[in-house]
């Protein structure tokens, strides 16, 4: 027999690491059988509407609630008067705040939750909001952050007035929530003063919303028999929602299941814990009954879970040859009325310092103050790991401009800044250890894909005739898999994951983690990776989450955790049924262990051919016939506390075409190149590349949330709020290099997020670099085409 | 409000329900006939979620009144595979990576079972003007361009 084509016959048959192999979770899907939070319907269940507040910032004078409470099939109509005996009208932020479950005495916030209305059905319910009846006397507002600490502002916080030690730090002003620094900030300074050239450059990171084509909701159900409260919710973060749940409600933690279902994207949108899940669940335990809670779309873009709103200055100081030696970052972060960012405990500006990026910078000082408006609540990350995507878009953009004063090319001036690859592992001076990179590579494979000298010859023709063309150009760092738990931790419970993997008699494998897929496709990738370590096919292999009864404690997905957090989790679960197994096949083989070698799916005696046990034949003895001493069984819990965060990086370019009569942006062409350490499902990475990229177009070309003075939100329908369709989406070009992670047990570093963190900012300097020649330096998102056109109107360009 | 009762054919069965006259269509296929696979993503008419086919043309069934559909033809992502298995557009979508999260896949596919009807042979820009009143958050539309293009291709050599 030719064993090397056996051997590899059974590699392949295993459908394990590094295979494209289809995915298990589209049968359900393509046949209408997913089961997301809506699709659930339970026996007496009744369907919540929100009253909503119209003014960004009122007192409430009065709710009257007995024309809604008369409409037949009305059942309850919840205030904040009803929660407070239960002391539920306010409620703890993952980020140290409190926010209002229902407004209690005021609003804060155009859309805030004032009542509950529970009736027989959503047109029921929708027909009472409009029957409730609340008196308000309008406040003045805050919509500017630029003021929320001057002498005139409003105060918004009533609540807090006085408290001036605030979560995080020290508050120097009633309407700010926190001060965070990071690097050293007089050895910066000096550095900046001695410099031969500095440049500094402000840009805004507009507000945007993740907007997944569901939104959020639950159905809350209390079973007073038995005195358990179980809610289906779309979760990211199903069993903290627990913990939470419990704390909040006085249940044991045993009392409480929450089952996050199938979950129509979540983008960061799911992490956190809203008024309506909370008000749901004291609706059903008021009345006995389960309650169903969905929002619509307005309710979802004006009300759950903003990202970014980070109103930043970029400086770097550099020598005449564009090598840098200090960079300094100052953000004034506008987090609306409440804090609800979802970071870990101790960074309110999430890994805001991975702002040094893939470059060798010797000292840099990083100064984020954040502050209330009256706008909503959120700050969560949007397809990101905690405030990573303002942290690339700011070096990258400030790169670009140093590089711009210098007459350098963006691409040599990262060349010559890049950490080598001899430097890894590298400690930035703000404190990250970047486990591994080779950027150098990364950056010259694109550069030959797209003939990038090519390209600037091009441009200069096109730039000779009056022809708008700019080139894009970004090598970013991210840092994802949080995280460590001596660093992270969410309300006090640390940052790992979690993976229980047991292996049946016929040797097939239920496997159940910590995390929740949302469409990453995590029944395919986990059962790859247990498939390799184990040497059972995937195709045998069931992967279950987001049930808080029978999967272990996790923290759940977002920040692209899942890989390098629960992944790792998997093989180490893995790995410790391997070993039980070994131990197994060696009492069956009657040799020592030493004298075993693994191949593919199975134990070999060295050197005797023949002699040997396959995977299956150890489950099955693992139940009837195993080593004196050994429990029987084969399974293993791996709780996984990562020794340090993994760091993805790529390198993208963009060409873009602009229309000088329209200001209508053609995006002529995106490269994208990732290198996410080892590559599990190389389908799956291309998609989430595709998704992340076109997230980032979004973000960059068209999504915002603009308030009016009055803060009025203008524009939370999908008339309004840009969702990219097929026709504008752009023709995507992947690539990849493959640098693994060390400390990771299979080297991968996580993916999902890289093409959003890094698209944007290449979006913006392709932008910036058509108009470079004309001395543009910056110009702020969204590229849409009116704000294009007013940028060649202001330089003159128009032909009349 | 009195209910009024209607009939329609839902892949190829009658139907009878009695419904609101304000009831939208989606509404009474998810509620009311426990038919899922349809979903609500805004409500207005944008992102394609719920879109159904009826009597040969795709509708967001978010926007039309049940009542409005009496004596119909209605076909949902719940029809499409059959006792001879998927759909070859089902299929497509499979081997092509055309969905992550699923949610905009009943719509995609019912879109892109009319669509290819009505060209049975699109090229890549044809495709992304015929399946544009559909969103996808998660996709990036690119595999399901691929996925359109395999299942027409084929859907001709079946
Ligand atoms: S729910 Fe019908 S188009 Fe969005
Ligand atoms: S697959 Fe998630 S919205 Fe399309």
């Amino acid at each position: 027999m030719d064993t090397v084509a056996d051997k590899q016959k059974r590699e392949d048959s295993l459908n394990g690491v590094g295979c494209s192999r289809k995915r298990k979770e589209d049968a359900r899907f393509i046949q209408g059988k997913g089961n997301y939070t809506d699709d659930i319907k339970m026996p007496g269940m009744l369907f919540a509407d929100m009253v909503r507040s119209p003014y960004a910032h009122a007192r409430i004078i009065s709710i009257n609630t007995e024309k809604a409470l008369a409409l037949p099939g009305v059942h309850a109509v919840l205030t904040a008067a009803d929660l407070k005996p239960l002391n539920l009208h306010w409620m703890p932020t993952l980020a140290g705040d409190v926010q209002a479950v229902l407004a209690d005495e005021k609003v804060h916030f155009q859309y805030q939750e004032v009542a509950l209305v529970v009736a027989d059905d959503r047109y029921i319910a929708a027909d009472a909001i409009d029957l409730v009846e609340v008196e308000y006397e309008e406040l003045p507002v805050l919509v500017d952050p630029h003021k929320a600490m001057t002498a005139e502002a409003p105060i918004l916080r009533e609540d807090l007035v006085g408290k001036m030690e605030g979560a995080h730090s020290t508050r120097k002003h009633d309407n700010h929530i926190f001060n965070w620094q990071a690097g050293e900030k007089d050895a910066t300074d000096r550095v900046f003063d001695a410099a031969e050239v500095t440049v500094s450059q402000d840009m805004v990171y507009h507000r945007v919303h993740p907007c997944p084509l569901e939104t959020c909701g639950c159905v809350a159900s209390m079973d007073k028999i038995n005195g358990k409260l179980t809610v289906y919710l779309t979760s990211q973060a199903p069993h903290v929602v627990r913990t939470v749940v419990s704390m909040l409600s006085g249940l044991p933690e045993s009392s409480v299941r929450i089952v996050s279902p199938d979950i129509g994207g979540g983008f960061g949108n799911k992490v956190g814990i809203y008024p309506g899940y909370v008000a749901s669940i004291v609706a059903s335990i008021v009345l006995g009954v389960p309650v169903k809670w969905v929002e619509d779309r307005m309710e979802n873009i004006s009300t759950t879970a903003f990202a970014r709103d980070y109103h930043m200055r970029g400086e770097l100081a550099a020598d005449s040859n564009g090598i840098i030696k200090a960079l300094r970052v100052n953000v004034l972060a506008d987090h609306g009325a409440f804090d609800s960012c979802a970071d870990p405990s101790k960074f309110p500006a999430g890994f805001m310092h991975i702002c040094t990026g893939s470059y060798d910078i010797p000292v840099a000082h990083l100064n984020v103050d954040g502050v209330y408006t009256n706008k909503a609540p959120g700050g969560v990350s949007y397809r990101c790991s905690f405030r990573v995507t303002e942290a690339v878009y700011v070096i990258e953009r400030t790169m670009d401009v140093l590089a711009q004063k210098l007459g350098i090319d963006k691409a040599e001036i990262r060349r010559r800044n890049f950490v080598k690859k001899e430097q890894f592992p590298y400690t930035t001076c703000l404190g990250f250890e970047l486990d591994s990179g080779d950027y150098h590579t990364a950056l010259e494979k694109v550069l030959d894909a797209v003939d990038y000298k090519g390209l600037r010859r091009e441009q200069e023709e096109k730039r000779a005739n009056g022809e708008l063309m700019g080139i894009g150009l970004v090598t970013f760092t991210e840092v994802v898999g949080a995280g460590p738990s001596k660093s992270c931790d969410i309300l006090g419970v640390g940052m790992f994951d979690s993976a229980e993997i047991r292996v049946h008699p016929t040797g097939s494998v239920m496997a159940r983690m910590g995390t929740i897929t949302q469409g990453q496709g995590h029944q395919t990738t986990y059962a790859q990776i247990i498939a390799s370590e184990l040497g059972i096919t995937s195709d045998e292999i069931a992967i279950e989450e987001g049930d808080t009864d029978t999967s272990p404690y996790g923290l759940g997905t977002y920040g692209s955790r899942s890989t390098p957090v629960g992944g790792a989790a998997t093989a180490v679960a893995a790995r410790k049924i391997k070993a039980k197994a070994k131990k197994i096949a060696a009492h069956l083989l009657e040799v020592s262990e030493d004298d075993l070698e693994w191949e593919v799916d199975r134990f070999k005696v060295k050197g005797v051919p023949g002699q040997e046990k396959t995977m299956k034949d150890i489950a099955w003895a693992a139940y009837n016939n195993v080593p004196e001493g050994m429990e029987p069984g084969l399974e293993a819990v791996d709780y996984y506390d990562p020794p340090n965060f993994t760091f993805p990086f790529g390198a993208y370019l963009c060409v873009v075409d602009i229309d000088k009569d329209t200001g209508v942006t053609d995006i002529r062409r995106f490269y994208a190149l990732d290198d996410c350490g080892t590559r599990i499902n190389p389908m799956i990475i291309d998609g989430q590349i595709h998704g992340g990229l076109t997230e980032g177009y979004a973000v960059a070309m068209g999504q915002e949330m603009p308030y009016d003075e009055e803060g009025n939100l203008l524009g939370n329908t999908l008339m309004d709020y840009f969702l990219p369709t097929f026709v504008e989406t752009p023709k995507w070009e992947t690539d990849y290099t493959v640098t693994p992670s060390p400390h990771h047990p299979i080297g991968a570093k996580g993916v999902a997020e890289s093409p959003h963190v890094g698209s944007i900012p290449t979006f913006t300097s392709a932008m910036v670099d058509a108009f470079a020649h004309l001395d543009v330096t910056h110009m702020d998102m969204p590229h849409n085409a009116y704000r294009v056109w007013k940028q060649i109107k202001a330089l003159g360009l128009l032909d009349n | 409000m009195a209910k009024q009762a209607v009939s329609f054919t839902l892949n190829g069965k009658t139907v009878d329900v009695l419904v609101e006259p304000r009831e939208l269509l989606i509404h009474t296929l998810r509620e009311n006939l426990n038919q899922t696979g349809a979903h609500i993503g805004c409500e207005t008419s944008h992102c394609g979620v719920c879109t159904v086919d009826i009597d040969g043309e795709s509708v967001k069934s978010c926007t039309l009144l049940t009542v409005q559909t009496a004596g119909s033809d209605v076909k949902s992502v719940e029809g499409m595979a059959t006792a001879d298995g998927l759909h070859v557009i089902q299929q497509a979508f499979v081997d092509e990576h055309g969905l992550q999260c699923g949610f905009c896949t009943p719509g995609m596919l019912m879109r892109a079972y009319r669509f290819l009807q009505e060209n049975p042979d699109p090229n890549d820009e044809e495709i992304r003007w015929g399946m544009s009143g559909n969103l996808c958050r998660c996709t990036g539309y690119q595999n399901i361009i691929n996925a359109v293009r395999t299942a027409a291709k084929n859907l001709q050599q079946a």
